[in-house]
């Protein structure tokens, strides 16, 4: 079986001995032109880019996201320019993974078949659902694998060890660790370590999936976690930008930069 | 086409991803998985707890004031010279709306839970003004959502909040009415949801929320079935029982006791908020045909434009204004159980001014939208049909909005 271009990115980081850069960034924010320009200037520092379709009821995602959100959506971004977005990027960035992040409503309107084939078409590597969890998200899934796309189940501090195992016996390569009790951009209000513990006991169930972690992580603590396989940020990104934007300053260069201090954090 | 089945609780009529057909379910992120879990295991055993039943109806009687009365509107009945008009004026329950049954319910469960901390939705404001007395009389902090635009329009009752010592937080994103208070209700309590009980203030959200609601309610439905005997000595050959339908919690709560009776004999009419006449925009997702999405962790007729994006809802009523509804009243749509219409912002004020002029009686905004249709319909009805308006709050909160659209309150 080939590797998914999620995979090889993992392995590439793990041979350079360093977690994985993931990125968030909500697809049309704050247009469609100028998210795209953003995409491909971070993918020169992040392994892997999540774009978030965005949705006007989002019911776990703090200030920062929901204001990307609902900025990109004023600014009338709709799933076909998502779908164009992704497509475009690809084309200069054959081998980057993309994963395509959001709310299941979004999916069910668009018709999930639909969906996973335009996902395919255009060169989506990987799909979370923020709010269809497993068992729920068991047949969706499968369709994804089906058409050789990732579905990325989530764990959080709340998931029992049964239920984890469950999980991770339904997952794909990769492997998303809500870092504690929050929406996304939320302080990180427990310690490195016990993100770690937690970490690492779900890497004992089984060490071949690719675990990352996400929720609250920053240019100030990134740097605690370089033992995951992954870090994700998404709203200090978003922040970026919306600071970029109220200070009429270029966001694309701002948010290049910030996610190339990341990067260096993460060596 | 779902059928009803006989002898089970309508709210227990699921399958076991919590579906009433196509409708309700749990979609949440993964954090709420094992809080709704634990809240779904422990109504389970306490529905079935002798001593929870006692403890809710001591204070259902002694404290919300059970029952509420039954009475005929007389003066009505003989203006409208048609069916005759009853009421059940829920609004005399402690707190002055339905809303109370679930507000004491959610706070005694949340004391089973071993939780310090309640929190809750609110849009006409009851909901959080009945959450907040809930939390003072049984000891627990009290933190409610609510829309900035309801709070500026039902500020009574977030008068009564604060009183109550209850922290109102404001929310301001989208259309900063119900929908944007439950969104971020949910919001904070994925954050929190280790300390924190967190009551739906309606029979809307996850499968949970909207059983625990249900079956809160439904004591409005159990008093008026014993009245209507003590009335009539027998449940009506001709019955119609008009309710507002915002979530869902009122009308599922006046209607459940009469769930198994064929609907000739005992007719449901939800009526829902379309809004102003001249507005493109309404709250009336079952009667304007909407299709079914995800809001607020279940499956449900909402109002979304093709994309999927919820859309921004209008109604004069702080308490009918959200896109969604009930999944349980989606599943009655469905099996053709109950019918759905729409009033107008308009023709909701005139049935306030109608039923204020000739009766003693001070319907809210929200049952004022029942009280539409039942005026509508009642001419043209035989005199022999009974036509019952669950009148689910007091009007003393939309003091200001009657001030200003009628130039007079009271
Ligand atoms: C008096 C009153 N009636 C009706 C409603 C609508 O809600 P539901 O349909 O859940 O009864 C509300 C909601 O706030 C209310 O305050």
């Amino acid at each position: 079986m080939i590797s998914s271009q999620i995979n090889l990115a993992f392995n590439k980081c793990k041979k350079e001995k360093r977690p994985a850069l993931l990125t968030y960034t909500v697809a049309g924010d704050n247009t469609k032109k100028k998210s795209l320009e953003i995409l491909n200037s971070i993918s020169n520092h992040a392994d892997i880019c999540e774009i978030g379709f965005p949705h006007n009821t989002p019911i776990a995602d703090g200030g920062q996201i929901q204001t990307s959100s609902y900025r990109a959506i004023k600014n009338g971004i709709k799933m076909k320019d998502i779908f164009q977005i992704v497509k475009t990027f690809k084309k200069n960035k054959k081998t980057k993974p993309v994963i395509l992040m959001g709310y299941y409503n979004m999916i069910f309107q668009y018709g999930e078949n639909k969906f996973i084939k335009k996902c395919k078409q255009v060169g989506v590597n990987g799909i979370i659902v923020v709010d269809l969890p497993w068992p729920e998200n068991k047949l969706f899934a499968k369709k994804c694998k089906k058409n050789s796309i990732n579905f990325i189940q989530l764990l959080s501090p709340t998931t029992s060890k049964p239920r984890m195992k469950k999980i991770i016996r339904d997952s794909h390569d990769m492997i998303y660790l809500i870092s504690m009790l929050s929406t996304t951009g939320g302080k990180l209000k427990v310690s490195p370590k016990k993100i770690l513990e937690n970490y690492n006991k779900i890497k004992k169930i089984n060490k071949s999936k690719n675990l990352v972690i996400g929720f609250g992580i920053t240019s100030k603590n990134i740097s605690s976690f370089k033992k995951a396989d992954g870090c994700v940020v998404g709203s200090e990104i978003c922040k970026k930008i919306s600071n970029s934007i109220e200070k009429r300053q270029n966001p694309v260069k701002n948010v290049n930069y910030m996610v190339k201090n990341l990067r260096r954090k993460l060596l | 086409m779902k059928k009803i089945k006989k002898g089970i609780p309508l709210i227990d009529q699921h399958n076991k991803n919590g579906f009433w057909g196509k409708f309700g379910g749990n979609f949440i992120p993964e954090t709420l998985k094992k809080p709704v879990e634990d809240l779904t295991i422990l109504f389970k055993k306490l529905r079935n707890d002798k001593k929870f039943i006692q403890e809710r109806d001591y204070y259902f009687e002694n404290w919300v004031g059970a029952p509420t009365s039954f009475i005929k509107l007389e003066n009505l009945t003989n203006y409208l010279n048609g069916a005759q008009i009853w009421t059940k004026v829920v609004s005399e329950a402690n707190g002055g709306a339905h809303k109370i049954y679930n507000a004491t319910v959610h706070s005694l469960i949340a004391k089973r839970a071993g939780k310090k901390y309640i929190v809750g939705d609110t849009g006409a404001g009851y909901a959080g003004k009945m959450l907040s007395m809930a939390a003072k009389k049984f000891g627990l902090k009290c933190k409610i959502f609510m829309g900035a635009k309801d709070i500026k329009r039902q500020k009574p009752n977030c008068d009564a909040m604060r009183a109550n010592g209850a922290e109102i937080v404001p929310v301001y994103t989208g259309s900063q009415t119900l929908v944007d208070a439950v969104s971020e209700c949910m919001r904070y309590w994925v954050s929190n949801c280790d300390t924190t009980h967190m009551c739906v203030g309606s029979t809307v959200g996850p499968n949970i929320f909207v059983k625990i609601c249900g079956w809160s309610t439904s004591q409005i439905s159990k008093e008026l079935f014993i009245q209507m005997q003590e009335e009539f000595g027998k449940i009506p050959k001709k019955l119609i029982l008009i309710n507002c339908v915002g979530g869902g919690s009122s009308s599922f709560g006046f209607w459940n006791e009469f769930m198994h009776y064929d609907k000739k004999q005992v007719m449901f009419i939800g009526v829902e908020a379309g809004g102003p006449k001249k507005s493109k925009r309404h709250a009336a997702p079952l009667t304007y045909g909407s299709k079914i999405g995800i809001l607020h962790g279940a499956a449900q007729y909402v109002n979304q434009n093709t994309e999927g994006q919820i859309e921004e809802t209008e109604s004069i009523s702080a308490g009918l204004d959200y896109p969604g509804v009930s999944p349980l009243h989606c599943f009655l749509k469905d099996a053709k159980r109950a019918k759905y219409t729409a009033a107008s912002d308009e023709e909701a004020l005139s049935a306030y001014q109608l039923v204020t002029k000739l009766e003693n009686l001070n319907p809210s905004l929200e049952p004022s939208h029942a009280f539409a249709e039942a005026i509508k319909i009642a001419p043209k009805l035989s005199k022999d049909t009974i036509i019952c308006v669950n009148s689910c709050g007091d009007a003393l909160k939309d003091r200001d909005i009657l001030r200003q659209k009628l130039g007079k309150y009271k």
